[in-house]
């Protein structure tokens, strides 16, 4: 047997429950707690699309040294469910650990030689404790809790007062917990020797970073930026993102006087009309917004393409996940950069932000409706099943204390009445952006027509070519413009000068952060760009111009960023190196180091026009 | 064909309304329909209750889908807002508007392929929701801009101009709006402008969903014997239940009728429908007898036109949704963000 993993503040815990067992607060109870240890700790929850009975993972990575990454392989495995016991089980790492419930024998053919084990007879002791069915099925999660909580050296204390916040002033929900715990914390130190290999330590890596999961972080910052009008339709993975922003108007938008809401949410028949409503009150000068996920954005093609040419503010929150519709709900995947980038008929392209955590969720929400009202047009919030649905430790929130909606260019009232010219899509600035007015602002000045393109600059109806093309010309002007005042992309330099270039989005950021130190370590050196929006700002074409290769590094099969990065940067294809992950789960540094390497080795023995990409 | 201005010439002594407007101040572009379409005679009918109900065209919206009915917002109210949107989809864009700011006026016009066929989940659901809008159905029961196709209104039995026949079950809209929970809902016929402009003054100030289907023939491709809309079909078949009076809550009550033949609705903004009652036995507060009178003369072969149903108590989305009075695009920064100490408490609570 290889000698036990010996590991402090640096490894995998993974939990395997069964869907509805209660065991989703338990496993936050334990993630939390060594958050609130210092350590950073980063937990990606593993589900099916199902409400009760399917197999549901938790998985918590430990480090200290901050990434916050999945890594892949588990340390510890809290095998709960004996469906997929055997899987689980091979999941483990040489040297690592096994707990589970003794309750029942398992044949010993069932268990690996080269991993400690660790049975405790949970169900047992559960049934000896409690004689209610649902006592002692919640109180078994809270007691693998605290046996873990000896096991690996977690403060009890930490536990405690994390329970005691939960339950707030409830006493008796309070003792019950935590004499579970402690039933839990006592059979461990009383039957084996703790910690075991793996443990916890006190540290000060977390700092003042806060946790959270992305869709509540851009549902905040809808409600920061503005948002009054909600318009939805349920798709997992978004629809904590909706729920989310209610939750946060029903705390700071509702007037407490009178009891009404400063908000409107309506969660519509379909995403069809989800959309519409959208387009519909930011036509009228409100800030709208939908949050939905692949499929949703099918549905919304024709829309969005009106919105495009008619030129009507509007955020989308596109939580992505594969495809189809029955295309792995719950897994995560970065697989609709082409259909936002380009969506609806006609020549249209739009704005997509690509945040990589909960904090830039957050400031990316607030962008969005600046950006979209500036420049009057869809504007795409891209975050992912990972970064949407799963707590994670990211820098507080900020808010500029004076900050200001950019509310773009509107013809008001005053304006209209002191003889200001207005032609609805005429381009007096140069930039592209038009003015507009809003519906009802002036008895006899400011009315216009919408439509999609069959118009002149002064929104009146014509099919003529000429007005056409220069209203399609004045669009791309427009874009031009939108380069200016997205995200800039984030450059990390490597330590020595690298012909090899790495471009990066959204949530692979800190498994690529991560794949960057370990391939340092073998040698290989790696410039870094992570994309944070589109349009590309210019350095994105010259990051690409000034390397040898650079690797884009996706979640999804077909190289959706690269494809966008030969178009619009028009890149020599050779040079951009596809390194794709699109199994469902999240992309590890493992995966990116491994991968890379390979390819670089490749690349050194073969001739390069033949191995690339 | 591009936009042709109108003049804006016109006689000095055209009588003006209360905000001193004349009908022509109403108007807009020069139709580009067919001559004799059903079509532009709602859009007159439109013009003239507006004018008189001295609306101020600026605060009205008028939002259309797609087809030939959808074209007509730009022949009428020139100095409102319009949006020509998608096929099928005006209802969600107008809900929306709606949302932003609930102290216009909403015009919804469709057309029964845009409402009935393409469109009919959306037409379904503005309903059900309670939009405070009135959703005009221009029914000819035939696609025009696309040539002759039958539309989902389209009667059992009809005739198209090529001469085939429609082996589809009709859906009658004013049924399913009833069903549906419209809080006003009525049909008339573009041929009986006094009705339409009676009905549209009555749907404008109803505060809740008002939906009117408006058979209005399509003189182009169903207008023909054997067609169940044509403009000979409709006169003959049409059977008024009643006839609408407006009487808004400033003006005396002048119309006199013999008692029993009239009913007076009052709506709780004050305005009053006054009815002149046909149809001796119908109560239009009565959503469950309207649906079977509806079913009994359609059995009958009768196109039952008039004020079929009005709830004066009607509610709307906003009422529903609790928001504040002020229209939502007008609230700032102030009332909207919560500000940098209330984030970093949020901060705190999540550490």
């Amino acid at each position: 047997m290889p000698k036990p993993l010996v590991r402090v503040n640096e490894f995998v815990v993974k939990f395997a429950n069964i869907n509805g067992s209660g065991s989703a607060s338990a496993n936050r109870l334990f993630a939390r707690a060594i958050l609130r240890m210092g350590v950073a700790a980063t937990p990606r929850n593993i589900f099916p699309s199902n409400i009760q009975g399917l197999p549901t993972w938790y998985e918590v990575r430990v480090s200290e040294s901050g990434h916050l990454g999945a890594r892949g392989g588990v340390d510890l495995m809290v095998a709960m469910n004996p469906q997929t016991w055997d899987k689980d089980v091979a999941s483990i790492e040489p040297g690592g650990y096994l707990f589970y419930d003794s309750t029942r024998p398992i044949p010993a053919q069932k268990f690996r030689d080269d991993i400690t084990v660790i049975g405790m007879p949970l169900t047992a002791l559960c049934n000896q404790e409690y004689s209610d069915t649902r006592e002692r099925l919640l109180f078994k999660n809270i007691m693998y809790v605290g046996a873990l909580s000896a096991l690996l050296d977690i403060d009890v204390a930490e536990l405690e007062k994390l329970i005691s916040e939960q339950f707030k002033s409830k006493e008796q929900l309070i003792a019950a917990n935590v004499h579970a715990l402690h039933l839990g914390r006592d059979y461990a130190h009383k039957h084996w020797s703790c910690p075991i290999g793996l443990r916890v330590r006190r540290a000060e890596t977390v700092g003042n970073r806060i946790f959270i999961d992305g869709n509540s972080a851009a549902a905040l910052g809808a409600v920061y930026a503005g948002a009054t009008v909600a318009a939805w339709y349920p798709i997992t993975p978004s629809t904590s993102l909706a729920e989310a922003f209610e939750r946060y108007c029903k705390r700071f938008r509702v007037d407490k006087e009178k009891g009404k809401n400063r908000f409107a949410i309506v969660q519509a028949e379909d995403e069809l009309a989800a959309i519409g409503m959208v387009i519909g009150a930011g036509w009228n000068g409100a800030r709208a917004f939908t949050a939905t996920s692949g499929p949703g954005i099918s549905l919304m093609q024709e829309f969005l393409g009106l919105a495009y040419f008619a030129e009507i503010p509007a955020v989308i929150f596109d939580v992505q996940r594969g495809g189809p519709s029955t295309g792995m709900p719950t897994r995560t995947q970065q697989a609709d950069i082409l259909a936002c980038a380009y969506a609806s008929h006609g020549d249209t392209k739009h704005i997509l932000l690509f945040p990589e955590d909960p904090a830039e969720c957050f400031a990316f929400a607030a962008d969005a409706f600046d950006l979209a009202e500036r420049l009057q047009t869809p504007v795409f919030v891209m975050l992912d099943l990972d970064i949407g649905m799963n707590e994670r430790l990211t820098e507080p929130f900020q808010w500029r204390e004076n900050r200001r909606y950019d509310r773009g260019k509107v013809l008001h009232f005053e304006d209209l009445d002191a003889g200001k010219e207005f032609a609805r899509y005429l381009d007096v600035d140069g930039d592209g952006i038009p003015w507009r007015t809003y519906p009802g602002t002036h008895p006899k000045y400011g009315a216009f027509f919408t439509r999609g393109t069959t118009k002149d600059a002064f929104a009146r109806y014509t099919e003529e070519g000429a007005p056409y093309v220069e209203n399609m010309e004045r669009l791309l002007r427009k874009f031009e413009t939108a380069k200016t005042l997205v995200p800039k992309p984030v450059l990390h330099r490597a330590s020595q000068e690298s012909r090899f270039g790495a471009l990066y989005y959204g949530s692979t950021s800190p498994a690529m952060e991560e794949a960057a130190e370990m391939l340092a370590a073998q040698g290989i050196t790696l410039d870094r760009m992570r994309i944070r929006a589109f349009p590309f700002d210019d350095s994105v074409k010259s990051f690409i111009d000034e390397h040898e290769f650079v690797f884009v590094i996706e979640q999804n099969r077909d190289a959706q960023m690269r494809s966008l990065l030969l178009i619009e940067c028009d890149a020599d294809p050779r040079k951009l190196i596809r390194v794709l992950h699109y199994d469902g789960t999240p992309i590890t540094a493992r995966f990116i180091a491994e991968t890379i390497a390979e390819k670089i080795t490749f690349s050194r023995v073969v001739p390069l026009r033949k191995a690339l990409p | 064909m591009t936009f042709l201005p109108k003049p804006k010439l016109h006689h000095p002594e055209l009588p003006r309304n209360a905000l001193g407007l004349t009908r022509r101040d109403y108007e807009g572009a020069v139709s580009t329909l067919c001559a004799g379409c059903g079509h532009d005679s709602i859009s007159a009918a439109i013009i003239r209750a507006c004018y008189e109900l001295a609306l101020p065209p600026h605060r009205i919206a008028k939002l259309s889908g797609i087809g030939c009915s959808s074209k007509t917002p730009t022949y009428f109210l020139g100095q409102s807002h319009g949006f020509n949107s998608v096929h099928g989809r005006m209802p969600s864009v107008l809900t929306g508007a709606y949302l932003a700011n609930r102290d216009l006026i909403y015009v919804g016009v469709s057309g029964d392929g845009d409402s009935a066929s393409i469109g009919l989940g959306q037409f379904a659901h503005a309903i059900r929701r309670g939009v405070n809008m009135v959703y005009i159905v221009e029914n000819n029961g035939v696609y025009g801009l696309t040539k002759g196709q039958f539309s989902a209104t389209s009667d059992l039995g009809a005739k198209s101009k090529k001469g085939m026949t429609n082996r589809d079950q009709p859906i009658d809209l004013t049924g399913l709006a009833l069903e549906l929970g419209a809080s006003f809902v009525a049909r008339s016929f573009s041929g009986d402008k006094n009705q339409l402009v009676a009905l549209l003054k009555a749907a404008l100030l109803h505060p809740g969903a008002a939906f009117i289907d408006c058979i209005s023939p399509c003189v182009a491709f169903n207008n023909h014997p054997g067609s169940t809309k044509s403009y000979d079909y409709v006169r003959a078949h049409n059977e008024a239940v009643n006839r609408v009076e407006v009487i808004l809550p400033r003006e005396p009550i002048t119309v006199e009728y013999a008692p029993g033949e009239t009913v007076a609705v009052t709506q709780h903004d004050g305005t009053v429908l006054q009815l002149r009652k046909l149809a001796a036995d119908y109560d239009i507060r009565d959503r469950a007898a309207a649906l079977a009178f509806l079913a009994a003369r359609r059995n009958a072969g009768e196109i039952v036109t008039g004020l079929l149903y009005v709830d004066p108590e009607a509610e709307d989305l906003h009422t529903h949704l609790q928001t504040v009075e002020a229209p939502l695009n007008e609230l700032e920064e102030d009332v909207l963000c919560p500000g940098a100490k209330a984030l970093e408490a949020l901060n705190q609570s999540l550490r």
